[in-house]
């Protein structure tokens, strides 16, 4: 192919995918209906989706006259899952170093690594999560240079070219075992570190004076003079300054339930701290306090296993008895990943069953997985559930979508249609005959 | 003189191996080599079933493992074997333990082929690591149930959530040739050999891929490539058949643990279970099967087994994958949640396995995504057949087929009842029973193990 040829065929995929898809009207009648705010799904439900935003859902809505309507046939349509903490966008395949934008181990930066710059929609795995449902996420890579893994991004999975819908929307900080390592051997020291980088960014945020409310403080012009002993640089510092404000969430990983304690006792020390417990396995021995706290905790749903030192208090009944003692708990932090999360919400109202232990109830289940952490990212009021005003993000399912038998039919994001194809379906389809046939499987396609 | 080895692998794991008795031998000496006359079932089973009461559930929906569906069936077992699957409710007779299955589900125990339990266990700290002899890239002579620990809580967690009544513990995938396997029944003891599946074959570890060449390659040794993974393997093979020739010539003067396992393969005694991602190595390794006259049992993960369902089927090989594990490796890339799906159109031998202690808790709903990936493919796979992937497809890829695996009567009483559809995220064992004795009851908190490492630890009395 000649350079130019080249160069035209690039600019022709360029402004495709840079080309932003139209947001239909489109009204989804006849549906088994979940708002995810934990209320029942209603029968016959309709949606209507206009602007990008849920217009309208509920029972005797009106379609109003040419719109397109999809008869959802009795099916369930419910809000499209949202999954906090995860590493969508920033791997292609996890083992692989240099297609993994997790770590950052020889950066000289913590807390100021910012995660929106890296997020690549076409990554596979948000296409392969897209077509499971999934159409939100908080977005993280994991702490390795310092016990700050640096600031989260919100993205939707829409098949665009504009994945974040909120760069620097958390900081993350890894308290435990992890920290503990990270920062130099022991909780004591991450504890120090933690405590130690906070004040340096109060003292940051006064020296700054009126400017403390910079949309990226890394980047405040006016850089005042800094005592000479300060242990962080200025942007790892100045990237704190938020959080220490309180106009940005700290995600504190923690799973011990003394760690958490820890993690609560923040406070004292820096009232305004906007803390979100993540992990929070052994959070059902401390469930009265985070309820009092009124912190919400995006947990490791099915965490039942001893797996080290930090987990002995593990059960699969911690979300049930964290929600029944009124803590505002989400499922989120998945080992594995997202197109996971029904199974695990499934998996806790099986658990409702059981004799002795706790689980969540359907409707509570779904919202786990959907306004549940829409909300503790912050952003309920903008997606997570299909009320009026939140993003049409909305998914029809060909059964119960807590079922590992049932499937996705449709995805929409911000009101659009998605594609569900991915490398996984063309593989499959490709190889529904094993067999090379008049010419090799790879002229198939 | 060769010895003949044409009969059952089962027989032979615990028999010791006849002396040499060739008149050329004879005249050499009076007493046989060492190398040829050994104790092959060194550590042997000491596992006993427990006390179990003749027990009959009645009215349940029964899947048999074999690929049978009862509605409204009554299972029998007494004296820790299965008795009988009845059509309809039926009369107890005198001293029968009678349960309702009604609304509720029997299938056969469930029987994970892939799992670390005990070599890689909870809590999983370095001190209790040990799960890859990672020194050497063939350890042909390590004995998984050397590692494993019969304290892992996991074990109480297969029971509980997934009816786990057997499973086969392998070491891991860094070497070429990682050792022997173990299976297990899923009761606790105090030892290992209190866990051991009596009479069950030892399987062989293998690994293809990124694993070996990851693992050498960054030590700056061999094998650092997947051409490198062959040649070592062949290399290894070689050695093993030398090794077997001189045996069964009489001509050994010592043992060597490494080469006794790989005779034993060459035997057909020990079943090869092999780690191996992608589909065109899986042919390369089928041919160096043929090349040295091994049979691979199953190839394990086999995330690519779809596209060659065809060749897997003709050599009898099962493939022992996860519903929908994705991505998180290069050999991983290719994976599709519908490789069993297809693996089944080709007529091809499917096993769900789990790798992972927390996905043996929940295999059947490793089955159930299957089947709904499967019908919107197009592929109709009803539940009965499902339950075999669980129940006697893996019971037959680790050799253990005739004592467990299914209803049929005579077989170990291993049974589950289920307190919804086990192809139901909501499910859950009710009661788990192992050779006949109720070893997990969900309605009765003291019928359910607590391993000695939670003792005292929050949250020990826990359904967990």
């Amino acid at each position: 192919m000649s350079a130019r040829v080249t160069a035209l065929a690039a600019t022709a995929l360029l402004s495709l995918a840079a080309a932003p898809a139209l947001a239909q009207s489109v009204a989804v009648t006849n549906a088994t209906l979940v708002i995810g705010d934990g209320s029942a799904p209603i029968r016959g439900g309709t949606v209507i989706v206009s602007g990008g935003k849920v217009v309208s859902a509920g029972i005797g809505v009106a379609v109003p006259a040419g719109m397109r309507t999809i008869d959802a046939g009795g099916k369930f349509v419910t809000p499209g899952i949202v999954v906090a903490v995860t590493d969508l966008g920033l791997v292609d395949v996890e083992s692989d170093d240099t297609s993994n934008d997790t770590g950052s181990s020889r950066a000289p930066f913590g807390a100021a690594l910012d995660y929106s710059a890296a997020i690549n929609p076409s990554a596979q795995p948000i296409a392969i999560s897209r077509a499971a449902g999934v159409t939100r996420a908080a977005v993280i890579g994991g702490a390795t240079n310092s016990i700050f893994a640096g600031q989260g991004a919100v993205i939707d999975l829409g098949a665009d070219s504009d994945p974040v819908v909120q760069s620097r929307a958390f900081q993350f900080v890894e308290l435990g075992e992890d920290g503990g390592r990270i920062a130099g051997g022991s909780r004591v020291a991450a504890h120090a570190v933690l405590r130690n980088a906070l004040a340096e960014a109060r003292d940051l945020a006064r020296r700054h004076g009126p400017n403390v409310a910079a949309a990226d403080m890394r980047l405040a012009t006016a850089t005042p003079e800094r005592p000479g002993d300060t242990v962080l640089n200025r942007f790892d510092a100045a990237a704190l300054v938020p959080v220490v404000n309180g106009l940005q969430p700290l995600y504190v990983r923690a799973e011990r339930a003394a760690d958490i304690r820890a993690a609560l006792a923040l406070k004292a020390d820096f009232p305004l701290l906007k803390l979100v417990i993540v992990g929070a396995t052994e959070g059902w021995q401390v469930a009265g306090e985070l309820a009092q706290a009124r912190v919400p905790v995006i947990a490791k749903p099915l965490s039942d296993l001893p797996s080290d030192f930090e987990h002995l208090a593990a059960t699969q009944s911690n979300v049930g008895r964290m929600s029944a003692a009124g803590v505002r708990v989400s499922l989120g932090a998945f080992a594995d990943q997202p197109r996971h999360a029904t199974q695990y919400a499934g998996n806790l109202v099986g658990l409702t069953r059981v004799p002795r232990a706790s689980g969540l109830t359907w409707d509570k289940a779904i919202a786990s997985i959907t306004s549940g952490p829409a909300d503790a990212i912050g952003m309920g009021d903008k997606f997570g559930s299909l009320k009026a005003g939140r993003a049409g993000d909305l998914v029809i399912w060909d059964g119960d979508p807590l079922e590992m038998t049932s499937g996705v039919v449709s995805v929409f994001i911000d009101g659009v249609e998605q594609p569900l194809e991915n490398h996984q379906t063309r593989l499959r389809n490709r190889y529904m005959q094993p067999q090379e046939g008049a010419l090799p499987k790879a002229y198939d396609w | 003189m060769r010895l003949n080895l044409s009969f059952g692998a089962a027989a032979l794991a615990l028999i010791l191996a006849a002396p040499v008795s060739g008149a050329k031998d004879k005249e050499k000496k009076s007493t046989p080599s060492p190398a040829a006359s050994f104790d092959k079932n060194p550590y042997p089973s000491t596992y006993r079933p427990y006390a179990g009461t003749p027990t009959l559930i009645v009215g349940a929906t029964v899947f048999d493992g074999e690929g049978h569906r009862f509605d409204n069936a009554s299972v029998e077992f007494r004296d820790g074997r299965m008795v009988a699957i009845h059509k309809g409710k039926i009369e107890a007779g005198a001293g029968v333990q009678v349960i309702d299955g009604t609304g509720k589900f029997v299938t056969p125990g469930i029987i994970d082929i892939h799992s670390h339990l005990g070599d890689y266990p909870s809590p999983g700290i370095q001190g209790l690591s040990d799960g890859n002899e990672a020194t050497a890239p063939t350890t042909a002579e390590v004995w998984a149930e050397h590692s494993v620990w019969p304290q892992d809580p996991g074990f109480s967690r297969a029971l509980a959530n997934g009816g786990v009544t057997s499973l086969q513990i392998l070491p891991g995938s860094a070497n070429l040739m990682g050792g022997r396997s173990v299976t297990l029944k899923n009761v606790y003891s105090r030892t290992m050999q209190g866990m051991k599946f009596p009479n069950a074959p030892y399987g062989f570890k293998m690994a293809c891929g990124e694993n070996p060449k990851r693992v050498y390659g960054e030590k700056g040794r061999m094998p650092s490539t997947r051409m490198g993974n062959l040649a070592v393997n062949r290399a290894t093979w070689i050695k093993a058949q030398d090794y077997r020739r001189k045996r069964d010539s009489g001509k050994l003067e010592s043992r060597d643990l490494a080469m006794e396992t790989l005779a034993g393969v060459l035997d057909g005694e020990i079943l090869i279970q092999n780690h191996c991602y992608r589909a065109d190595e899986m042919a390369v390794v089928l041919d160096m099967a043929k090349e040295f006259g091994y049979k691979v049992t199953a190839f394990h993960h086999a995330v690519e087994s779809y596209k060659i369902g065809d060749l897997l089927k003709a050599d009898g090989v099962c493939s022992a994958v996860w519903a929908d594990w994705w991505g998180f490796k290069m050999e991983a890339y290719d994976a599709i949640p519908e490789n069993a799906a297809l693996l089944y159109k080709a007529g091809a031998c499917v096993v769900i396995h789990s790798d992972d202690e927390n996905g043996i808790q929940r295999l059947n709903q490793e089955a159930a995504k299957v089947q709904g990936d499967a019908k919107r493919a197009g592929i109709a796979i009803t539940d009965e057949e499902v339950i075999r992937w669980l129940t006697l497809n893996p019971a037959t890829a680790m050799g253990i087929d005739k004592q467990t695996g299914s209803l049929a009567a005579g077989k170990m009483a291993d049974v589950v009842l289920w307190n919804a559809h086990p192809l139901s995220t909501y499910a859950h064992p009710d009661k788990v029973w192992i050779d006949g004795a109720l070893m997990f009851d969900a309605a009765d908190p003291k019928r359910r193990p607590v391993s000695d490492f939670e003792l005292g630890q929050p949250g020990e009395g826990d359904v967990k």
